[in-house]
This record gives C-alpha cells, structure tokens and sequence, in this order.
C-alpha cells in the first residue's frame, strides 16, 4: 500500500490536515477523508461538473485534481456557501424556482453558479448556459436552473445597491 | 375553447387552498446545502469497499475462473463468483415493479455463470479495505474465455443463422411459450383491430416507413451505489439509491433464496433514475461479499459501468403503414416493431405496441410486436419505457399524411384524435381523457400563431401518449401536539413528491403544508409501496396520503366529540377547525385539539394503503421551431413547447419540470445520444464527454402549458406527470427538419452525420 502524505489546506474557512494516498483525487479526500459528502461523484472524468469545488478562486471539477496537489491552497465547497446567517441567495433562489429535482447535480451548479455571479453580477441568459456548460443535470432541462441563475443575480444587486 | 391564449388550460371548477400553490420543498434545504444524504454518502463502521469484474467481451463462454491472486493481494478480503450464490432455478416469473421478471434470468444477470452476455456482465466481485485495492484485484482475477459471436441489433438477432444467446429460449406470447428450435425472439405480442386490409383500400393515400433508433441510456448523473450488511442474526440490511425500495428487496431475497422479510432495505436519497434505478444489481453481490466477511460492504458503479452494465433503453427497428382519406380520416394503421431485449427476456415491445397508435380513433389496425435478444446490457425502463421508438415512427407517418393530404397538422391531428370511448388498438376503452383539449392548447398557443421566417428553418408538432400507473401504495401521519404533522411514506423522493403527498394531506387537514413534515423511510417501516415510476407517486402514494390525512381527520372529529361529549355525527372539520354543526359556541381548532390529544385518549395516528384502478392516462404535445446548418448538419432548436395534460396539478412548478425534464431527455434521444457499437460489441462512448447529452448551451427555455383535464379515478384529478413528455420530442424534430430542409429523418439519432446523409440521399 502506497505511504500517505501529508497535505493542509483552507477548506472552507478553516485550517484543514489530512493525509492521503498519492492516488487520491480532491474529491476522495473530501468526501471519504474529511466527509465533506455534498460534492458528488458523477463521472470521475471531469464530465458532468458534479464535484465541483472552488480551488485557490478556479472552478475546478476536484475529480480531475489529485488530493496531493491542494496543499497549501484554498477550497471552497458546497458546505462552505451557506452561512450561519442562513442560506446564500444562490441556494434560496434554486429552491424558490424549483430548480433542482433529484438534487445530485445541485450542490455543482451552485458553485459555479457563485463563481459566475462573483465575477459578473449581471450575466445574460446566454451567458449562464455557456457558463454552466460543463455541469450536467438530467432531470430539469436546465430551464429552471437558468432562471434561479437570473433571479439570484437580481437579488443580489438589489441587496448590493 | 376560446381562442385567446392562457397560460395554463385549468378545466377544474373546483377551488383549493393548498393543491396548484408553490410552496418550497420539504427537503429543499438538504439538497441546496450538500447535507442530504445519497447512497454514496453512506457510512458505517467496518466498512469495506467493493470492486466488480465484468466481461471484457459481449459473447463468451466462461471456460474457467482463478480468483487465488486476487484473494492473496494485501487488503483484499473476500472473491465471489457465480459459484458463491444460490443456483439458477427453473423459470419462475415474479411480480417485481410494474412488471414481471424471471428469477432464474435475474440470478444470471447478477452474476455470469456458464456464459457472458454483454461486454460488462459481471464475473467477479472483491471486497478490500478500501476501492483502490479492490480495484487493484479485480485485475489478478484470471478468466478464461471462449468467444462466440456477438449479435447486436433486433434485425440481425432474428435472421435464420444469427448466433442464439439462450440455447433452451422458446418465444413466449400468445399465452405460452412456442417453437421448438433456439431463437432469440422472447416474445411475439399482437393486437388487431377491424380489419386493417379493408381499411387500406378505403384510403386515397397510403404511407409506408421503415424506421431505426439507437440503443440509448437513462442518463441519471449518479450512479448505481450499493452498501449491504449480512448481520449475524442471518438478515441482510442493504441502504442504496433506488425508485424501488421493495423491488430491491424483492429481488435481492428471490436472488438469495432467501424470503421477502429477511432482506431490509434502507432507501437513501436517489440522484435520478428515469426507470434505470429498479434491479438489484450490486445489492445480492454486496451482502454475499458481507456475509464471506462479516463487514459491511459498499460500492458505487463507474459512468462505464453505468453504460455497459445498466439500463439501456432499446434500440429498435419499427414500420409503419397508415392510410388515410382525402377528407383526412384515417383509415388503417399497421405497425411492425423490433425491440432489442438486451442480453435476458423481458424487454419493453409491449407498451410500445399498445401505445404506437393510441392518439387516434382508427377502426382498423394491426401491430405486432417483438422483444428480441442481443447482446447488450439487459434493457431497463426509461420514462414511458417503448413509448418513444413507437410513437416517433408513427407521429412521423401521421405528420407526413397530413402534409400530403393537405391539411395543418394539428388540425389533422385533432379530426382523427382518441376522445372518451374510443377504442385503442390493443383493446382498453379510453376514459375521460384529454388529447383534444391538449391539441386545441397547442393551437391556440402564440407559438402556433407566431411566424418563422427564413432559410433552414421549420417548425414541427407531434403528440404522445402514456398510460401511468396506479399499484400499491402507503402511508402512515401522526399528530403532533404543537398541531403539525408527520407524513411517512414509502415511495423514494426522486423530483419534489415528498411535498405533492403533504401538500395532498394539508389539504384534507386544512393546515399549512409547511406543518406537514415528510419522510420517505424503508422496507421495514412501512406497507408495501411500488416504487417510484410508471408515473404513480404523486397519484396513487398521494392517494394513501390523502386515506391517511382522511383517517386523522376522522379521529379528530370523533375525538372532538367526545370532549364536547356531543354525537361525533354532528362535528365537521373544515379548513383545520373543527366545530359543531349545531353549536357555534363548539368550536376548536386542529392546533388546539393536537395539544389536548394525550390527556384525551392518546395519540393519533392515521394510515392510508391502497391500490387504485382509476389510473388517467396522459398526452403531451410538443411544437418546435428548428435551424438546420445545411452544410453541417446540426439542429440548432430556436424554441421549445411542451403541453400535457396533467389531470390535477398539485405543485405546478414540479410538474413544469418533469415537462421540462422529459422534453429535454427527448431532445437528446432525437438529436444526439446513441450507444456507438463495434461489430464485436464494445460500446466506445462510454463516458459522459462522448455519450452527449444535453447541456445548457445546447437548448432555449422550454415552454410549459399544463392541461387540467381532471381524473375521474382520483380524489384532485391527478393523471401522473412523470413519463408522457419524452414520447413526443424526436418525432417533434423530425417533422421540423422536415419542414426546415425537406427531408423526412427515418432514424434516430439525427445528428449532423445523419442529417447530411439524408441530405445527399434526396
């Protein structure tokens, strides 16, 4: 059996250690190391943006990123989005427009969801579809997703203004 | 009808206080926070991990199998193969779901034993301390191989010399099994109707089409996960991702020939299934891996193991011939269909053949249907299983006669449309159902009524049609004294139904659906309840939601009575308040009376269980506006509309998504997705980059009417939204492109390789 290294990183606000295999991927570790179960595993390719984690201020999907390699970095999940004030605009606005069904692909859209509206607070439709390209969901059609998308990121700059 | 436009086609008279409002999901707050647990999430102490061999070939005899290396390897715990489980048995058919299935096929779908059936049917599995050393073993176990040759697609499996998968299988239809020779034809269904020769030559115009459509998948973004525990006391827990929590544990005890109730299934949350989230798969694998070794053991598929392993849906080869006369009747309608089984019996032919013609009213007509064996994964399920090939030939034809003959295709479809009291070809007499109101719907929307100008472009319709389901269902609700409820049910929470059954219950109680607390619980908790599919949820567990909030209802009047001590006759309960009919001055909230309960008598619970027969079925149609790049190929859709009748409503946002969802998964059938074969069987796009299914960029909205026409056989008029709105998306496409570049698409998908083919070949 592979020895396991050692490896500490911020992980959602917090100074986190753990040791791994080299062969573990960010998304092992997060889930089977730390319990950080909400970023899911879809593929275990980088296809379907399930596990998808924000890296050192990159969307990354952390089954194409080794465990080994997030030392010394900063990683925000979809447990770190929400705050002990409650939940952030994003997630309200999936749940008040219906966005989700069978849920597996919602913690992934939401963090890239975030990452979009941090970078530009006021996309167009055809931008979040291009945006949100690389995370699949089978259940909504997208539409739904789309419009929680638009309806946070107005929200969000009325709360801004 | 009128012809000004409304959003939504609401024929109920009746008005409620819950029922069509949008309230935010039960478990909204888990799912957006990454705290709801799936089957993957799953942990307990001693856990191991498992890892499966599959066959690297799609036909094969097994000659031999060395597990000794793997079981040497350092963290390796336990092999087993075919030899470790119960023997196959004779045939015998079990009731599993909304179908049959065959315990002696699904043992050797399970666990290969003397033959391989499909690149990916299991031959080993290993437990280890973790995945990686499972993983690792997997490759120590050396299986020796004889190669037979594999045949892939219904057409071919029938021909005369095509290799035979099942040496002793006989073609069962028609009531029992015939033939005396091996075959891969496992079943021959057949309806007629008048007499379809006659009907042909009452026709001015006849069309006939030959149709093929790929072998496509479920597509679920989970996969497949399985934890199993073989406890001491000889029962087997199992906590898995599944739409059938019994049908598991069904499956896994007739697998294990063990009996029902020594088999526990846990369901966790499920991330889709579409149909494809029914069998057992692991779940046998991973408790006789548990029992060898005394841990629990835990495995989640690949997305190949996804691929080869699981689902499909069948490919097929279908012909259809309709005539029709110049006035625009038609006449006779006759329909061959060829659907690949996959590698075991049981395929999905039949629904195809009762639905391949069921939107129209024709007196003549003919269909047979054949469920054929090749070697691909045994098929499962997928949202109106057999529907879509169907329909998507014959929606073709429909759309071609009405073009030919002159007349606008919805119109066409409205004079020959199935109403009340016509007969579909494979005998059923329609009930109230509402195919007309979704036609006129379609008709008066803006996009019917908005132009589409330019070159390339086209703008098709078609129709669809589903049967759902009712079957068994149940639920328990008990009263708290703060006045909320707790809802227990059995069916898992695939797409929001947790709150259309409290919203169903809040309503009989009169109280908030926020005071409704649900929760989905296990095999042991439980009456027996079928899983979630067939549509059937919010229709029949919404029905023993609403038995059980009538039961509670009940009680609280009686109980009511006996603290006012007035006959329980003369006490209602109406919008949460109970009073006297004859007293004003009797009078007591639902909140209060839950406070008062255990100094009253006790605790109240009601319960509900049921097995409906007044199932609605549902019709969907769709308009498209297409773009063709005439020098590539690709389809670009400019807009989308999904109508369906919903029956009732109960949470309109949810079923604008199963709309939405069911569109989408139909786009991508129609345009896209396919399992690309080798001639010797291996899939070679077996990952999510190369099996493309729709994303974001690739659609506009979709657009969403839903028709009300109630259900008779339902306390809301529910019909069941799940499954109707994939059926008419491809058949929707083609008759764009149609309209776009003129040339009538026989095959599915049409990609951009398809479409200039078809192009060249005008």
């Amino acid at each position: 059996m592979p020895a396991k290294t050692y490896v500490k990183s911020k992980i959602n606000g917090e100074d986190t250690e753990f040791l791994v295999e080299p062969r573990q991927s960010l998304l092992e570790a997060l889930r089977d190391v730390l319990q950080l179960t909400g970023s899911k595993e879809g593929c275990n390719d980088g296809n379907c943006g399930a596990c998808t984690v924000m890296l050192d201020g990159r969307i990354v999907t952390s089954c194409l990123v080794l465990a080994v390699e997030s030392n010394d970095s900063e990683i925000t999940t979809i447990e770190g989005i929400a705050g002990p004030e409650g939940l952030h605009p994003i997630q309200q606005a999936f749940l008040e427009n219906a966005a989700l069904q069978c849920g597996i692909c919602t913690p992934g859209f939401i963090v890239a969801s975030k990452a979009l509206l941090d970078r530009e607070p006021n996309p167009t439709e055809d931008r979040i579809r291009f945006w949100l390209a690389n995370n699949l969901c089978r259940c909504t059609g997208y539409d739904k997703i789309v419009r929680a998308v638009l309806d946070a990121s107005q929200k969000m700059q009325v709360a801004t203004k | 009808m009128t012809s000004t436009y409304e959003p939504n086609v609401v024929l109920s008279e009746k008005q409620f206080d819950v029922i069509g409002t949008r309230p935010i999901r039960h478990d909204g707050a888990d799912k957006v926070t990454g705290r709801a647990k799936y089957g993957a999430d799953f942990q307990t102490s001693d856990l191991l991990y498992g890892k499966m061999l599959r066959s690297p070939h799609a036909h094969a005899k097994i000659k031999s199998i060395d597990t000794s290396a793997a079981e040497r390897l350092d963290g390796v715990r336990a092999v087993v193969t075919s030899k470790d489980f119960p023997a196959a048995t004779e045939d015998k058919i079990i009731k599993l779901g909304e179908g049959a299935a065959n315990v002696r096929y699904l043992k050797e779908a399970v666990m290969a034993r003397d033959k391989v059936l499909h690149r990916g049917h299991p031959v080993a599995g290993v437990a280890a301390i973790n995945p990686h050393i499972a993983e690792e073993a997997t490759k120590l176990i050396k299986v020796e191989y004889e190669l037979l040759k594999p045949v892939l697609t219904a057409p071919e499996a029938l021909e005369e010399d095509a290799p035979i998968l099942h040496d002793d299988l006989r073609t069962g239809g028609f009531g029992g099994k015939s033939g005396d020779k091996p075959t891969n034809l496992e079943n021959h269904v057949q309806y007629i109707k008048g007499d379809v020769e006659k009907g042909f030559a009452e026709a001015d115009l006849v069309i006939e089409r030959d149709f093929n459509t790929s072998t496509v998948h479920q597509g679920y973004i989970e996969p497949h996960n399985f934890t199993a525990h073989w406890n001491t006391d000889g029962r087997i827990h199992i906590w898995c991702s599944t739409q059938g929590p019994f049908e598991i544990r069904d499956g896994t005890a007739e697998i294990l020939d063990l009996s029902e109730s020594e088999v526990q299934t846990t369901p966790m949350e499920i991330g889709g299934g579409f149909g494809g989230k029914f069998s057992p798969y692991g779940a046998p694998i991973m408790a006789m891996l548990s029992k060898k070794t005394g841990h629990p053991v835990k495995i989640v598929w690949t997305r190949t193991e996804e691929f080869e392993s699981t689902g499909p849906t069948p490919g097929s080869y279908v012909k259809v011939k309709m005539g029709a006369t110049k006035e625009g009747k038609i006449t006779a309608a006759k329909a061959y269909l060829a659907y690949e089984a996959g590698a075991y019996p049981g395929g999905m032919v039949d629904p195809g053949a009762q639905c391949v013609f069921a939107p129209y009213d024709i007196e003549n007509a003919h269909v047979d249907g054949l469920d054929v064996c090749v070697n691909k994964p045994k098929t499962a399920a997928y949202r109106a299983p057999g529907a879509t090939n169907a329909e998507f030939a014959s929606e073709t034809v429909v759309d071609e006669l009405a073009e030919k003959l002159g007349f606008d295709p919805i119109e066409f479809r409205l004079m020959n449309a199935a109403k009340k009291g016509t007969r579909r070809v494979d005998g059923p007499i329609f009930p109230r159902i509402g195919l007309v109101e979704v036609l006129e719907a379609m008709k008066n929307h803006p996009h019917s009524n908005t132009p589409l100008d330019g070159p390339n472009k086209g703008r098709g319709v078609a129709v669809g049609f589903w049967f759902n389901a009712g079957e068994s269902s149940s639920a328990t609700i008990s009263v708290n004294s703060d006045g909320t409820v707790g809802l227990t049910e059995g069916s898992p929470d695939i797409g929001g139904t947790r709150t259309s059954l409290s919203m169903q219950a809040a309503e009989v109680l009169g109280i908030p659906v926020e005071d409704v607390h649900p929760t989905v619980v296990g095999t042991d908790e439980i009456g027996y309840t079928m899983g979630t599919g067939g549509s059937r949820v919010t229709f029949a567990t919404g029905w023993a939601a609403h038995e059980a909030a009538q039961d509670v209802k009940q009680q609280m009047i009686k109980r009511a009575a006996t603290i006012w001590e007035v006959n329980s006759d003369s006490v209602e309960m109406d919008k949460g308040v109970l009073k006297s009919k004859e007293d004003p001055s009797l009078k007591m909230t639902f909140k209060k009376l839950a406070g008062e309960l255990t100094d009253t008598g006790g605790p109240i619970m009601g319960r509900g269980t049921v097995n409906p027969k007044g199932v609605g079925g549902a019709f969907a149609g769709n308009i498209v506006d297409v773009e063709v790049d005439p020098e590539t190929g690709k389809v670009d859709i400019l807009r989308f509309t999904c109508v369906q009748d919903a029956g009732k409503a109960i949470h309109p946002s949810y079923v604008e998504g199963q709309m939405q969802g069911g569109s989408v998964q139909g786009i991508g059938w129609g345009l896209n997705e396919e399992f690309s074969m080798t001639a010797d069987g291996r899939m070679t796009n077996s990952t999510l980059l190369d099996y493309r299914m729709p994303i974001a960029m690739d659609l506009p909205m979709i657009d969403t009417v839903i028709v009300e026409t109630a259900n008779p056989g339902h306390p809301f008029g529910v019909r069941g939204v799940g499954e109707v709105s994939i059926i008419p998306p491809p058949a929707a496409l083609a008759n764009a492109i149609n309209q776009a570049i003129g040339v009538r698409m026989d095959r599915l998908p049409m990609n951009p390789t398809a479409i200039m083919e078809a192009c060249w070949s005008k």
